[in-house]
Formats: structure tokens, C-alpha cells, sequence
């Protein structure tokens, strides 16, 4: 299929060249794209898979109804050159002039490299770090601090554990999730510094059969709340559901899935950077290369809260849930220590979520019982 | 729930070989049928999925996992014949429409699969043989699916029905030698094409298991080369089905190994550890191997034999 597409922009480049002249395809592609905004959207895996992909899916479908804006869609596009056929035939054939690419290994040398060669097109990136001086302004990248509802899922479930272990399923160290499981356990040691969090890598980002066993091990270890960063949650809250105990969601609300224990859960609002991104682009603005925003900025939320939260953690998470809405709550702040002792953020130095050293974080904070 | 520490380990790897061992159970004993015959079906993978998208699709519609169960099997069924029947044809090579397959049912069932994964089917029940135990790790462990124990009886089954039948003789004979077969006067391709289309049956049951018991939901990365491991395991296992079984449960256990060590706490080596079923397939692979005969109990008229 790939190739088909390539030999298609061939044909067509060919045959608009030979019929019009050498200034026919300029003009028939502004024509095009003139009329309507032509947005693409590139996922890595399927868009419905209750997780990572649903959640950008589901802002792609948001951006259908907005007015004067057409989006296209691709799924399941890996991480290689193909991604570069994929985004070079959205802007000849489709007319698009906006780019999400979703992934995170989308951004470079994919995206960087189509970007130098289409400079008029606007890249906007889902995680990557955009650097000032290094990548071009046609590039940029959203992302969300969504360690911040993991914050606060730590608190809810620090409360809700008996055991005082918690368990976290995660798919790889890098350093989005390191985060999130360090701002988790954090969340939950604030409530009961005695807690632990039990974590186990299972080495990518769908495994159904590795995830589910991991949850069975880790019931098996005595961990009451599960949580997981991996690219389905699907599996990991059915079981946890199965074996009786508690779990927080990720990625979208999963409340559906466990009824009886699902706490909360950190959810993406992708709807919020897509809009900022097609407003700038149809006002002719220039592309703010660098955005992110947590709960304050309306790009993350936290799931409701499901019957089994008792009303001590329901109170203690809102109370935050505050602070964090009016931008004042610091999560990694010193003297914060590494699980293997050495101090990491000195005393007196709080960091705030905007710091870019936190998005190139490669330690797990004291209490996380795992290795990176 | 009492804390387990170290038990934890073989515990978990006990649990690690019931649960996750059934699909490969499945998937090899039915490779091991159509091996006999003396053909190879590398599309047991594309099977594999199909089995697991129109199981989940049909419990979900008719509210009846076991329907599930059984149209998984019969999607098999058409699958493993569709493999037969063009494997008929002259000058066809099996592995070749072996892989066409499993790239076809894979794509099928993603395709027809899409509105499936978001919706909840109802799932298999479990039946509880850890009573006896006042620990619930072992009962969890214990929690066993009435397929696990019907994939059991099939493989005992199986191994007396090839030694002590004259279906058993039949298929042996198709297998090792086709002139010896014919001169019998045995329709070989009518053998083997039913052989395939039975491998495909059990396949597809063992794709059902995945989508409506463990993991016990569908979705496109849930087979992630089961049913390609379950065609190697059918070698390593000698052609034998009771063998297919203990490998079956060899390579489910050693699948716990990674999550259950990294729970107890040992947390370097992980990669390692997750990759524990593929070293120890290698390794016995290496282990019995000869480079100067071919490997014992072989089908003869298989095509990497010839």
C-alpha cells in the first residue's frame, strides 16, 4: 500500500506537471487547501485500543466539528520511514498543511527531516522535547503533565491500600514514565510514608498476555492498588478487577471495565493543545513550538471517583486537585532521595513542572521498589 | 492477604503455566495433528487471531462465551481447510501458503475486529481447584478453565488415539510415507486437507481462549507470535502430543518468570528474564539436535524433512 501511495504522488505529479505547466501544481494545491483547514492525525497503534491512541482519536473527533477544518487520519504507522511516507503524502495528496504525529519516536529523524523539506507545513508533536535554536518553528511539541493526576491517584490509593503496597505495570523506563511513577508514589507516600510501590517492566507498550501475568504476580505479592503505563489498560484493570482489588486508570476512563474498583485515574484532554494549534495555523499565528500544561491548562483531567473511594481520600486528593488547579502545588520538590539513596533534588530547590530537567528524568524516587 | 515473599516465585510460575499455557496447548496439538499428516501450517498464527476476534465477537452478540468457543473453532476450521485444500493443488508449498495465511487471518480479523474492542463479552468461567488451600495465592493460582482440562484429555487422547486407531495408523501413514499410503489406497490429499482443517479447529478454540479467558479481552497486539512459538513448540515436542502438553506448561511457566521475579524485588536482568521461554526453547532446541540424523519421530514426508 505504501508503495501504491508513492507511485500514486508520482502519477500525479507527473501528469499535473505535464497538462498545466511548470506553475499548475502550486496553484491547484492552495486551491485545495484554501477553502478548509486539512489536518492530519498519525497514530502508532489502533485508534480504539482504550488508551493512548483512543484519547488522541478522541480529539481528532472533537476537531471534526470545528468549522472550516477537514482531518485525515492514519493508524497503526511505525515508528520508521514509513511514518515519512505517511506525513508526505497527507501534505501532497490530501492538501494538509497541520500535522499531529502522535508517537513519541515520530519525532526524530521522522518528523525533523519532513519538516526541513515541507517549511511552509506546520509539525506539531505529541511528547517530544522541542528545543529552541535546534529544531525548526515549524515544528513544535504539545504535551501534558499528566504526573499530576497520577499525584493525585497516589493519594487516593495511598488511602484505600491496607497492605501499604502498591503496584505499577509499566511498559518502558523512559522518562515520561519514570515520572509518573515517581509523582504516583509520591502521591501515596504522602498519605503513608511506609508505602511502597512494587514495579514491573514488561519491555514494550502492548503485551496483553506479559501485563496480565504481571497483575496476577503482583496480587500474588499482597499489592492492593494496580495501576500501569502502558499503551491498553484494558488488561491490567480486568484483572485487577478479577482478583478483587483496586485499581487507578491511565491514558482514558476505564471505570467501565471495573466497577467495583476503579479509584480514579489520569486521563488525557488532547482537545485543548489541538484547538490552540488549529486556531494559530488558521489565523495565519505564528506555531508556539513549546506547550505543554497539566490540569490548570485543561490538557490532563482525572477520572471521577468510583464507589470504592472512601471519603478521607476523596477530601485529601480535592484538596490538592485545588492547589494544583491554581498552578501553586509543587510535586518534585528536595530533599527528594532515589531508591538506591543518593539525593536527587536537593534540599530547598522545588521543581516546578515547567522544568525541562523533569522531562529528562532517569531515576526512581525512595520507595519504588524496581530498577530502571 | 498474607505476604508470600519468595513463594511468590514458583507460585506464580505454577499459575503462569495453567493460565497461559492452554492456547499453546491448543495451537500445538493441532499442529502436531496436521504434522502427521505430513504438512506444515505456519498460519496457525492468522488462525490464532481469527479464533480469538470471532470468539470475542460472537459471546459478545449472543451473550454465550461457550458459542464464542465454539465459533472460534468452526472460523478454524474454515481457515485450516482453506490451508488444505490449496496445498492440493500441484507444486504448492505449504509453508509458503502458510505464512499467506497468517498474514491473511491476522488482517481479517483486525479488519472485522474493530468493533469489538471496545465493547465487554462475557467471559468463560473459571472452576476453583485451589479449595483446599487456605491460601489465596495458590487458590488464584489454581483457577483453572474447564479448556485447560479439556486440552488435557485431548492430548492424552490424541497420543493413544495416533498408536491405537485406525485413524491414528492412517494419518502416521499419510504422513511418513505417501506411496505407502496410496498403495494402500488412501486418498493422501483427502488426509492431510482434513488433518489441516482439524489443526485449524483446535487453533481457533485456543484464539478464544486468549480473547474470553486470559487475558480475557480482544485487541490486535493480544496473540503478540503465540501461535508462531506453538508451531516450534510442536518440534520440540517431538510430535508427541502428551509432550506438546508438558511443553505447553514448560513454556507458560517460563512466561511468568520475568513479571513474578520483578514483583518479588529482583529487578535487573529483566530483559532477560522476559525472554526466559525463547532461551529455553533454544536451549533444548540446541540440547537435542544432531547434525548427523534428523530429528527423532519425524514425520517423513514433512518438507523440511525432505
Amino acid at each position: 500500500m505504501i508503495d501504491l501511495i508513492g507511485r500514486r504522488e508520482v502519477l500525479k505529479r507527473l501528469g499535473v506537471a505535464g497538462a498545466l505547466g511548470a506553475l499548475a501544481p502550486y496553484g491547484a494545491r492552495s486551491a485545495h487547501a484554501a477553502d478548509k483547514l486539512v489536518v492530519g492525525v498519525i497514530y502508532v497503534g489502533p485508534r480504539d485500543d482504550y488508551g493512548y491512541n483512543q484519547a488522541q482519536a478522541q480529539a481528532a473527533a472533537a476537531m471534526k466539528k470545528m468549522p472550516g477544518v477537514s482531518v485525515v487520519e492514519q493508524e497503526k504507522v511505525p515508528e520508521t520511514t514509513d511514518v515519512q511516507k505517511t506525513m508526505g503524502s497527507m501534505i501532497e495528496q490530501d492538501g494538509a498543511t497541520l500535522l499531529f504525529p502522535t508517537s513519541f519516536g515520530y519525532f526524530d529523524p521522522h518528523m525533523l527531516k519532513m519538516a526541513e523539506k515541507y517549511p511552509r507545513v506546520r509539525f506539531a508533536h505529541c511528547g517530544g522535547l522541542w528545543t529552541d535554536g535546534k529544531h525548526p518553528k515549524n515544528t513544535g511539541s504539545y504535551f501534558g503533565y499528566i504526573d499530576e493526576c497520577l499525584y493525585l491517584s497516589g493519594i487516593v490509593a495511598g488511602h484505600a491500600s491496607k497492605s501499604k503496597k502498591l503496584g505499577f505495570i509499566a511498559a518502558k523506563p523512559i522518562p515520561q514514565v519514570l515520572r509518573n511513577i515517581n509523582a504516583f508514589t509520591l502521591g501515596a507516600r504522602s498519605v503513608d510514608p511506609k508505602i511502597t510501590t512494587l514495579l514491573v517492566i514488561t519491555g514494550d507498550w502492548a503485551l496483553p498476555v506479559k501485563e496480565a501475568e504481571a497483575a496476577n504476580s503482583l496480587v500474588d505479592q499482597g499489592v492492593d492498588v494496580l495501576t500501569c503505563h502502558v499503551d491498553s489498560p484494558k488488561v491490567v484493570v480486568e484483572t485487577a478487577e478479577r482478583r478483587g482489588i483496586r485499581v487507578c486508570g491511565y491514558h482514558a476512563n476505564q471505570s467501565a471495565l471495573a466497577p467495583k474498583g476503579y479509584l480514579t485515574g489520569a486521563e488525557w484532554n488532547w482537545v485543548t493543545p489541538y484547538t490552540t494549534h488549529i486556531q494559530d495555523a488558521m489565523a495565519g499565528k505564528p506555531m508556539v513550538n513549546f506547550m505543554r500544561g497539566g490540569l490548570k491548562e485543561g490538557f490532563v483531567r482525572t477520572s471521577a471517583y468510583g464507589k470504592a473511594v472512601a471519603e478521607g481520600g476523596r477530601k485529601n486528593a480535592d484538596t490538592v486537585k485545588a492547589q494544583m488547579l491554581k498552578g501553586d502545588y509543587v510535586i518534585f520538590k528536595g530533599p527528594l532521595k532515589d531508591n538506591t539513596g543518593k539525593t536527587v533534588i536537593a534540599g530547598g530547590t522545588a521543581l516546578k513542572q515547567t522544568e525541562p530537567v523533569l522531562e529528562q528524568m532517569n531515576y526512581l524516587t525512595e520507595g519504588v521498589i524496581g530498577k530502571v | 492477604m498474607t505476604e508470600l515473599g519468595w513463594w511468590g516465585v514458583p507460585i506464580a510460575v505454577l499459575g503462569g503455566a495453567v493460565r497461559v499455557s492452554t492456547p499453546f496447548l491448543f495451537v500445538s496439538l493441532g499442529e502436531c495433528i496436521t504434522e502427521k499428516s505430513g504438512r506444515i501450517n505456519l498460519g496457525l498464527e492468522g488462525i490464532l487471531v481469527m479464533g480469538a476476534m470471532s470468539g470475542y465477537a460472537l459471546s459478545y452478540i449472543t451473550g454465550s462465551p461457550w458459542l464464542g468457543v465454539l465459533g472460534a473453532g468452526v472460523a478454524g476450521l474454515v481457515l485450516g481447510l482453506l490451508h488444505g485444500l490449496v496445498c492440493n493443488l500441484p507444486r504448492v508449498n505449504d509453508i509458503a501458503v502458510g505464512i499467506g495465511l497468517m498474514l491473511f487471518g491476522t488482517g481479517l480479523a483486525f479488519f472485522l475486529g474493530k468493533p469489538y474492542v471496545q465493547p465487554k463479552a462475557p467471559t468463560l468461567p473459571a472452576m476453583s481447584l485451589g479449595g483446599w488451600s487456605g491460601s489465596p495465592q495458590v487458590q488464584a493460582a489454581l483457577e483453572v478453565n474447564p479448556l485447560f482440562l479439556i486440552g488435557i484429555g485431548l492430548a492424552v487422547s490424541l497420543g493413544w488415539a495416533f498408536r491405537n486407531t485406525r485413524w491414528g495408523l492412517i494419518v502416521r501413514t499419510v504422513g511418513d510415507s505417501s506411496d505407502a499410503a496410496r498403495a494402500m489406497g488412501y486418498a493422501v490429499p483427502r488426509v492431510r486437507t482434513l488433518c489441516t482443517g482439524v489443526g485449524g479447529f483446535l487453533a481457533g478454540i485456543g484464539g478464544s481462549f486468549l480473547s474470553l479467558y486470559y487475558p480475557g479481552s480482544w485487541s490486535e497486539g493480544l496473540s503478540s507470535g503465540q501461535g508462531l512459538m506453538a508451531v516450534a513448540l510442536v518440534i520440540f515436542a517431538r510430535w508427541k502430543p502428551m509432550r506438546c502438553f508438558y511443553a505447553a506448561l514448560l513454556f507458560g511457566g517460563a512466561g511468568a518468570v520475568g513479571p513474578a521475579l520483578q514483583s518479588v524485588g529482583i529487578t535487573s536482568g529483566y530483559y532477560l528474564f522476559n525472554a526466559a521461554p525463547y532461551v529455553v526453547t533454544l536451549g533444548i532446541m540446541i540440547a537435542t539436535c544432531s547434525p548427523r540424523r534428523t530429528l527423532a519421530g519425524a514425520p517423513g514426508e514433512l518438507s523440511i524433512n525432505r
